[in-house]
């Protein structure tokens, strides 16, 4: 399966969450299939969804999840020491691993060679850390909602995009609408 | 009361709850402040523009975030600056500490201290520069103007605001 395959998998779990998704195809892919005043979109700013996701877990008790690539991840790997040694029960970052920069051309990242995304969360004090089959994604993550525990999620899934139209919503109009739904 | 004191009152008198750091020796009073007291959470981060990412997922989530960092985070900061905390309009007071100003011992940290100001002013960053102690009696407006309009602001303390280095 490919990213966008999981995300329309995953969507009707997604639906009632707040969702920090990563730029570039990522965010586009999950815009086109099920737009929800839960998702924050990030436009700019490679890297960042993990630590959005996490500032909004903390300040706040519902669920959050972060939507995230495994090429992303490796741009901000100091994220994982703050989450591990600070992780709230209401915070879940799935790592969508393909080994590729999806929205750049799919130039493989080294996450798909010899580096384990798993093993580097566990090393920096993520406590639960479950590494799963992009076929499995939607049934594991209920469970991992359901046990109300923070969790980071690796899935391990095949390189390729979705075609979907670029977002062209309003930063702040993004931003307010999900400020709304998160305080709802 | 101490300048750390008086900087941190007027954080928590701004319902600031939420403060990110990375470590410097001119801002160590006040992160230590910080840690002390009860209405901020305080979650060191370890590179700038990642503690700007916390900061805009907690403002979002209702609360006030700080960031404080050195003046060379600016350069690291650039497009999470321009393309998150601007492009979505979030507030940020930065309190920053302007190493490379006079006084300063290293003379590597003069290289990121003749960009500062040009960076900032690039960005449209509002940006108050405090030399004398006297200079943070303008912080409880400077918080309540970085709130009123949703901005990234710059609060640059130098080193004679902090009294020189000591020794180094």
């Amino acid at each position: 399966m490919i990213r966008s395959e999981i995300l329309k998998e995953i969507a009707p779990i997604l639906r009632d969450e707040l969702v920090v998704c990563n730029i570039g195809i990522p965010s586009q892919e999950l815009h086109a299939i099920d737009d929800q005043p839960t998702n924050f979109y990030m436009l700019g700013t490679m890297g960042l969804a993990s630590s959005i996701g996490f500032g909004l877990a903390l300040a706040q008790d519902k669920l959050v999840i972060s939507i995230d690539g495994d090429g992303s991840v490796l741009t901000n790997l100091g994220t994982l020491p703050t989450i591990g040694n600070n992780m709230p029960s209401n915070y879940i970052l799935m790592i969508i691993d393909n080994g590729s920069y999806g929205s750049t051309g799919d130039q493989p990242t080294y996450a798909g060679m010899r580096t384990d995304l798993a093993a580097m969360a566990k090393a920096a004090g993520c406590e639960n850390v479950i590494e799963v089959q992009d076929v499995d994604t939607g049934a594991k993550l209920q469970e991992v909602i359901d046990s109300g525990k923070g969790t980071v999620m690796v899935v391990k899934c095949d390189s390729g995009n979705a075609k979907m139209p670029v977002i062209t919503m309003d930063p702040v109009i993004i931003r307010d609408r999900f400020m709304k739904a998160v305080a709802s | 009361m101490s300048i750390s004191t008086k900087i941190v009152d007027d954080l928590v008198a701004n319902d600031v709850s939420f403060v990110t750091t990375v470590p410097c020796k001119q801002l160590a009073g006040v992160i230590e402040e910080v840690e002390t007291r009860d209405e901020i959470f305080h979650i060191p981060s370890n590179k700038e523009d990642e503690g700007m990412g916390l900061c805009a997922g907690a403002w979002m989530g209702g609360k006030r975030p700080a960031i404080i960092m050195q003046n060379t985070a600016i350069g690291v900061t650039i497009n999470t600056l321009a393309t998150l905390t601007q492009y979505y309009r979030m507030p940020l007071p930065m309190i920053i500490s302007y190493r490379g100003e006079l006084r300063e011992p290293v003379a590597c940290q003069v290289e990121m201290a003749v960009h500062t100001k040009a960076l900032l002013n690039q960005l449209h960053i509002p940006t108050y520069h405090f030399h004398k102690e006297s200079d943070a009696d303008e912080l409880d407006a400077i918080l309540k103007y970085t709130f009123m309009c949703n901005k990234p602001v710059a609060i640059l303390t130098d080193a004679s605001f902090w009294g020189g280095y000591g020794d180094q």
